[in-house]
């Protein structure tokens, strides 16, 4: 019996020393092809594909992709070919920065996420050691740009929840108003808070902020009816639209009908499966993006990506898309060229990206602060009879 | 020569096992030095530390106590949090990231092994599967108490709330330390791995020290027996108890090693729930229920085969998926481990003749 265990004692060790032999090998050949294929930029992405999150992640693959495609059919970035890869981090820190590695092993001079917050801060703090570009499309917690390599597309956390504020203030929308919010998301917490901050400074009161958690978001009874007992005339909901479908549902099923406003995640909404439009009339929300715009380049975005991926993108996908753009006008800017050391590039993205300044989907004539935020209005964005529609 | 001959067989194997990391860390410093090492890998060696603490820790709860836990995550919670809080508050007091490393230490493996004892004052006294019960609730519960906590710093003290960061009060200059949902963001990374493999040569010190001591034959007596255990005298609620918080310190030991790694520290169901307290029953299950060894080495297998099968994209959870029932029948099916016993039976009649035909 003991040689038995030694035995399989050995043969473990085997299979560890060929999983690790594995490791480096698999090194040695991303040098070797960063080393005969110089002709190519790469960039590198993470988010999650699998996973809770992984809607998001596969939006931001998706759009991305999509974006290196037309540059590459386009004649790529400087005249060379740009190569994407995109890792899988499962919303979670500790992967991410396993994937971070990943891509560094790959070879990748620059980096586009990752796409949620928590994982976006860890992998920030590596990048900042690494001086790697990090330009993250959708990580809205304010840490995520906490380093100078690091930049946006999207909005962040605090300013979705003032400009909330502000526009419902302004507009005299409601005097009372209810927040219903995920406290376990970051994303939700962090809109909350901004907007309680700065309700106090405008012409409405909270009456009642009742949370849930990732763990009990299916029913919504119990917070509805505090904010209708609150007399509460309009409820925020700063979370995404796949909750926000079941809120409208519950309400409409306890007839309660106060003006619903929501943020960016909210976009979507009606693409939800079995969902009744109707019951999302007159709903608002901050967007950056609605694929219903009659814009040319959002309706060029659109039919491009219904015809790769025969759905309708979201911001998220938006996001992703103008990310890649912006890099490319920043590459541009900076003269990267193929087999750049990551560092120099980096050196160079940071300058250039404060110059540039890119028409984007999300918007027109976007340019960024050296603090990493996009200068960027976001739009009011109403529901009207089944369908999208701005209000000015 | 003569005197390892006469060495009894448990201290050689011991011995074996603290060999086995030594060589293991040998051959990746000397891997690093010459540049071999890719990334992934080297991002990879802090958390591999902790995960063979947990696993080698848990292996005392399950393997040697004989009692299930699957709350083992929750404990790594409480280390991780308490630390990270310790070491946040610390960071400009104590410049010194070795003191203040090791002072994170001594917090994370006290607090753990505090959690450990109140949890088991009720429930070892009980016969039956209870604690398996217990300590799936209590993970679940310190995951959400993570996830409500708020505590801030400002020029009055430390400021505490169940409810947002605006309830907390804080002056102007005043910083949120713990943020709730977020966590606790810009930790110092103070693990390294030398750190990480001079822990797991503690732990397993602690652990093969307290198996092959009195101590440790009366919790392997109360497992394989509790009546006959009783009748010769052995206080059953201590013994269980002393290994059960051992285990759970030794737990928080490495929620520190985690912690102090990355810039983020968020209780999710991902890192800190339920999830990761089976992953790490997995370790010692597959590396063999009461085999020490075999759980470093199940949890190096498990821990690099997903990121070293990146390569293959979408396949790479399926085939994980795979070589954990593949390894598991080959661990513990009655017909593989016959067939194992005949093949070693077979080499050693091979090596015999040998020996003979030379002799």
């Amino acid at each position: 019996m003991r040689n038995v265990k030694k035995w399989l004692a050995v043969a473990m060790v085997a299979v560890m020393t060929v999983s690790m032999a594995a490791g480096c090998g698999s090194k040695s050949e991303g040098e070797k092809s960063s080393g005969s294929d110089s002709e190519v930029i790469k960039i590198g992405a993470i988010g999650p594909v699998t996973g809770a999150a992984a809607v998001y992640g596969q939006a931001v693959k998706n759009g991305a992709e999509l974006a290196v495609e037309e540059i590459n059919a386009a004649g790529g970035i400087n005249g060379a070919q740009v190569e994407f890869k995109f890792e899988d981090d499962e919303h979670d820190a500790e992967k991410a920065v396993n994937a971070y590695n990943n891509l560094k092993d790959w070879g990748m001079q620059a980096l586009l996420g990752t796409v949620t917050s928590a994982p976006c801060v860890a992998v920030g703090e590596v990048a900042n050691q690494d001086n790697m570009f990090l330009l993250t499309p959708s990580g809205t917690a304010v840490e995520c740009v906490q380093y100078d390599n690091a930049f946006r597309v999207c909005f962040s956390d605090p300013m979705q929840g003032l400009e909330s504020a502000k526009y419902i203030g302004e507009n005299g929308l409601a005097s009372k108003v209810a927040v219903i919010y995920d406290s376990s998301d970051v994303y939700s917490t962090g809109i909350y808070e901004a907007f309680v901050k700065e309700a106090a400074n405008q012409d409405f009161e909270v009456v009642a902020a009742e949370a849930f958690t990732s763990e009990s978001k299916t029913d919504f009874s119990v917070q509805l009816q505090k904010a209708k007992d609150s007399g509460a005339e309009l409820v925020f909901l700063p979370f995404y639209y796949s909750e926000a479908s079941l809120v409208l549902k519950q309400a409409a099923g306890m007839n309660y009908n106060p003006i619903f406003f929501g943020c960016d995640g909210m976009d979507g909404i009606l693409a939800v499966e079995g969902f009744d439009a109707n019951l999302a009339n007159n709903l608002m929300f901050l967007s950056p993006f609605t694929p219903t715009s009659t814009d040319e380049a959002i309706q060029k975005f659109v039919t491009a990506f219904k015809d790769k991926y025969g759905d309708t993108p979201n911001q998220f996908a938006a996001d992703a898309y103008d990310g890649i753009y912006a890099m490319k006008a920043a590459m541009e800017k900076a003269d990267v060229k193929p087999g750049m050391a990551s560092s120099d590039v980096c050196d160079g993205l940071k300058s250039a990206m404060v110059e540039i300044e890119i028409d984007g989907v999300t918007a027109k004539g976007l340019t960024w602060e050296a603090s990493g935020e996009p200068s960027k209005e976001p739009m009011v964005v109403k529901i009207e009879n089944g369908d999208y529609a701005v209000v000015e | 020569m003569k005197n390892i001959k006469k060495m009894n067989k448990t201290t050689k194997s011991n011995l074996l096992t603290y060999l086995m990391v030594i060589a293991i860390y040998a051959v990746v410093q000397i891997l690093v030095a010459t540049g071999n090492v890719s990334s992934l890998l080297q991002g990879l060696l802090v958390p591999l530390c902790a995960y063979i603490i947990l696993a080698v820790s848990l292996n005392l709860t399950v393997g040697i106590l004989g009692e299930l836990s699957l709350g083992h995550a929750g404990f790594m919670c409480v280390g991780a949090f308490t630390s990270a809080f310790f070491s946040k508050c610390m960071v400009d007091v104590i410049p010194s990231s070795g003191i203040r490393f090791f002072l994170a230490l001594l917090i994370g493996a006290a607090t753990a092994g505090i959690c450990g004892i109140l949890i088991g004052i009720p429930v070892l006294r009980l016969k039956g599967d209870y604690l398996a019960i217990v300590t799936l609730a209590f993970g679940e519960i310190i995951k959400n108490i993570a996830n409500i906590l708020f505590i801030g710093k400002d020029s009055n003290g430390l400021h505490f709330s169940t409810k947002d960061s605006i309830s907390l009060g804080l002056e102007e200059g005043g910083k949120v330390i713990i943020n709730g949902p977020q966590g606790i963001t810009g930790t110092p990374k103070d693990s390294t791995f030398t750190i990480g493999v001079l822990l797991i040569l503690l732990t397993l010190f602690i652990v093969l020290n307290l198996i092959h001591s009195r101590s440790g034959r009366a919790i392997m007596a109360i497992r394989d027996n509790r009546i006959a255990a009783e009748s010769v005298g052995i206080n059953i609620t201590k013994y269980k108890l002393m290994a059960f918080a051992i285990s759970a310190a030794l737990a928080g030991v490495a929620g520190v090693m985690y912690s102090h790694n990355l810039a983020t520290l968020t209780a999710t169901s991902k890192n800190f729930g339920y999830n990761m307290s089976i992953m790490i029953l997995v370790f010692v299950v597959l590396g063999g229920i009461g085999n020490i060894r075999g759980s470093i080495i199940a949890a190096i297998v498990l821990t690099l085969l997903p990121e070293l099968l990146r390569g293959l994209q979408d396949y790479r959870m399926l085939i994980y998926a795979i070589v954990m029932i593949v390894m598991m029948l080959f661990n513990w099916a009655p017909k593989a481990i016959e067939m194992r016993e005949k093949l070693a039976a077979k080499l050693k009649a091979g090596r015999k003749k040998n020996t003979k035909e030379a002799a």
